[in-house]
């Protein structure tokens, strides 16, 4: 590798760290520091202005590694990797440094403070640039097919999507028939159309679509491969079929929570869930008289923090066919609060109290009280806004739980190699930046099985994941991210840690020359290092964060002049 | 050096997902913290090797923090549960070595926790401060 040459670029954000950071002072001293042949500031690195001073830069002064000290990584390497590309440089040759969200915006008011931290930081990114390596990303062929697991609304919309995009679609459903959890449900908020009536029109343009092959009954046993090249096994009551696909839609849904034990609900008659209650409105069952709703019952608790967001208006629209088919019937929903945020949810809230349906507010400190002998009678309830304390006729108590994630995650989570979140629900790989797809390449979320959503939520979701699936089987290969481990099979002495701690199966072990060595599936590896940290022999290297890269960096802090020659000129050398 | 105008100089690993998400949010939210934190930024906190943390150390750290995704919720299924086991080992390690065991923390901080982020550097740091500088700090051996 050629002597480093590096050029950094030093961002003022407008005001955002200029008025905090003294850069042009940072960028005198980032001047001095060895390998930097050049150093400038720029108003705003990320605008166009920016990016062609990069590009410019790489060109006139030979540089061979560049830094941009700025905001943050998660958002903006992607862009300052792509200008050193399209300057000729591969993009493992940047290195970015963090000196608005990480220092100037969290010092403001200790600008001097500020400033010597971010001369430290760049110094530390100076340290790593200079022993940075260029990294080859290899090309993967992708089968142009794809699974989908669930064949609920959501699932089947995914489905549909990708075959009308002319791709080849397995879908596998456990259940005997299509249509998921709105089989169960009477009707859909806020139009109030039966549920029955959205999903068999889907359920029958699936069936009877040529690009679709749907597994009823049916489970996914195995899931082997990566990206582009997944190798799936599928158990139809005890037959097995395996096929081979490029990418892979999960759309498991959620489950509602039964809430044994409380407020007699499994005790006593006539206490049901909202589910329940809805199956009985759709077969035509009598509903009570005086019908009291209790909301967040498991959700919003000690034990299940989150909020599961559809309840409230799945109780609204339930109360209000209740006073719909029954204009003389009585229906209270007690809550603690009330999410009603999506289109027309407020109207159809106030339609609701329109026709008489009766909102009371409780608070978790004094929940309501069921009385009865055998059987609801009453409900009392401290009003929380009156502060005065009701009795409330109860001929049935209907309990508003929230979705809950399904059994099936622990073991999709294990099989596809993707993680859970803190709950149980499926994670995907950025909230807000990638919302539909994991972490492993190639594997997409959507609908409840991440966070209870709506019909209408599942539905954009399922179109979001399925456009993302189609990406690669439209392009026929991608190119995944370098930053993988490689092992040095020669000091590598075939122990098998790495192979254990993979979270990702991406490690194995194979004969080589006589002995047992450890081998990467690059397309499998995600990058994470924990095989190199754990390394006994120091076999395995985590390229683009090698032990040498982050050493350089952690004595980057200490560098002065005295440190410097005592290491004779260089800081940053592992020591 | 005198104890009241010694500022530490604080190592903090960071995993990309969660902990260094949750510095930036703190950022996005202008909170505000000590300037003696110089973050490492790691793909996983499981990356962080017990030579890694100790070589923080040799190279002068008065204190050394590892921040990662909590238990469950890691981007990698299980990286941060490497590290926690580790980090049974390695407390004690540093005791035997004479490096009080304070100087070396690990944290769980969700990318949605920027104020537990801003408020773990802060009661870091000022724990550091307390401890005065470290053994192997470069500057008290004046160099």
């Amino acid at each position: 590798m050629d002597e480093p040459r590096i050029g950094v670029f030093v961002c003022h954000c407008g005001r955002n760290i200029g008025a905090y950071v003294d850069v042009p002072e940072v960028v005198e001293y980032v001047k001095g520091l060895p390998n930097v042949v050049h150093a400038e500031h720029n108003l705003y690195t990320c605008s166009e202005e920016g990016i062609s001073a990069i590009k410019k830069g790489i060109q006139e002064y030979s540089l061979n590694r560049v830094i941009v000290a700025s905001c943050t990584p998660r958002t903006h390497e992607p862009l300052f990797r792509s200008a050193c590309e399209a300057a000729g440089l591969n993009k493992y040759l940047f290195e970015f440094v963090n000196i608005r969200d990480q220092c100037s915006w969290v010092h403001m008011n200790e600008p001097e403070k500020a400033t010597e931290k971010a001369k430290d930081l760049i110094r530390m990114g100076v340290a790593k640039a200079r022993l940075l390596e260029p990294l080859e990303e290899v090309e993967i062929k992708v089968a142009p097919s794809a699974l989908v697991i669930g064949g609920g609304v959501v699932g089947m919309s995914a489905a549909l999507n990708l075959a009308q995009q002319g791709f080849d679609v397995h879908l596998v459903e456990k259940q005997s028939q299509l249509g998921g959890i709105l089989r169960n449900v009477h009707k859909l908020y806020p139009t109030n159309e039966e549920a029955t009536k959205l999903t068999n029109p889907i359920a029958e343009k699936v069936e009877n679509h040529s690009k679709i092959k749907t597994y009823l009954s049916s489970k996914v046993k195995e899931v082997a491969g990566f990206i582009g090249n997944f190798d799936v096994t599928v158990d139809q009551d005890g037959k097995e079929s395996k096929f081979n696909v490029g990418t892979i839609i999960v759309a498991i849904g959620a489950q509602e929570l039964k809430p044994i034990g409380q407020y007699g609900y499994g005790e006593m008659p006539d206490v049901l869930t909202q589910l329940e209650l809805e199956e009985r409105m759709k077969n035509g069952e009598a509903v009570g008289k005086n019908v009291v709703m209790i909301n967040c019952v498991g959700a919003r608790v000690p034990e299940r923090t989150y909020c599961s967001r559809i309840c409230c208006m799945n109780a609204i629209k339930n109360a209000f066919l209740i006073k719909e088919s029954n204009p003389g019937a009585k229906v209270w929903i007690l809550h603690r609060d009330l999410m009603t945020y999506g289109v027309d949810f407020e109207n159809y809230y106030r339609g609701a109290m329109e026709r008489g349906v009766r909102f009371i507010r409780y608070s978790l400190e004094r929940p309501p009280e069921v009385i009865g002998n055998g059987k609801v009678e009453k409900i009392r309830v401290y009003h929380e806004l009156r502060k005065t304390e009701l009795e409330l006729s109860c001929d049935m108590l209907v309990l508003t739980t929230p979705l809950i994630p399904r059994e099936d995650n622990q073991g999709i989570s294990k099989m596809l190699r993707v993680s859970l979140d803190e709950f149980g629900f499926l994670l995907e790989a950025h909230l807000k930046l990638r919302p539909v797809e994991f972490a492993m390449d190639g594997i997409y979320i959507c609908g409840s099985a991440k966070w209870p959503t709506d019909v209408s939520e599942g539905i954009s979701q399922a179109y979001a994941a399925a456009s993302k699936a189609a990406g690669p089987l439209r392009t026929g290969y991608v190119r995944p991210e370098a930053i993988t481990s490689s092992v040095n099979e020669d000091i590598c002495s075939g122990c098998g840690t790495c192979v254990s701690l993979c979270p990702f199966e991406a490690m194995e072990l194979v004969p080589k020359d006589g002995k047992r060595v450890a081998q990467v599936t690059v397309a499998q590896c995600k990058g994470c290092g924990v095989c190199g940290a754990a390394c006994p022999s120091g076999a395995v290297t985590m390229n683009h964060f090698r032990n040498e890269e982050i050493m350089a960096q952690l004595e980057a802090p200490w560098y002065n002049e005295a440190f410097v020659e005592s290491k004779g000129g260089v800081i940053g050398e592992p020591g | 050096m005198n104890r009241d105008d010694f500022e530490p100089v604080i190592i903090g690993f960071c995993c990309n997902w969660c902990a260094y998400a949750a510095a930036d949010l703190a950022g996005t939210s202008r909170m505000q913290y000590p300037a003696n934190l110089r973050t490492v930024r790691v793909m996983c906190s499981g990356r962080v090797s017990d030579m890694l943390i100790f070589k923080a150390f040799a190279a002068g750290a008065d204190g050394v923090l590892v921040a990662g995704c909590h238990p469950g919720d890691c981007h990698y299924m299980k990286g941060n549960l490497s590290t926690s086991r580790r980090f049974v080992a390695m407390k004690p390690f540093l005791g035997a070595v004479g490096i009080q065991p304070e100087r070396l923390r690990l944290e769980w901080i969700g990318a949605s926790e920027g104020p537990k982020f801003a408020e773990t550097v802060r009661s870091f740091t000022e724990t550091v401060r307390g401890l005065g500088p470290s053994p192997l700090n470069r500057r008290r051996n004046g160099l």
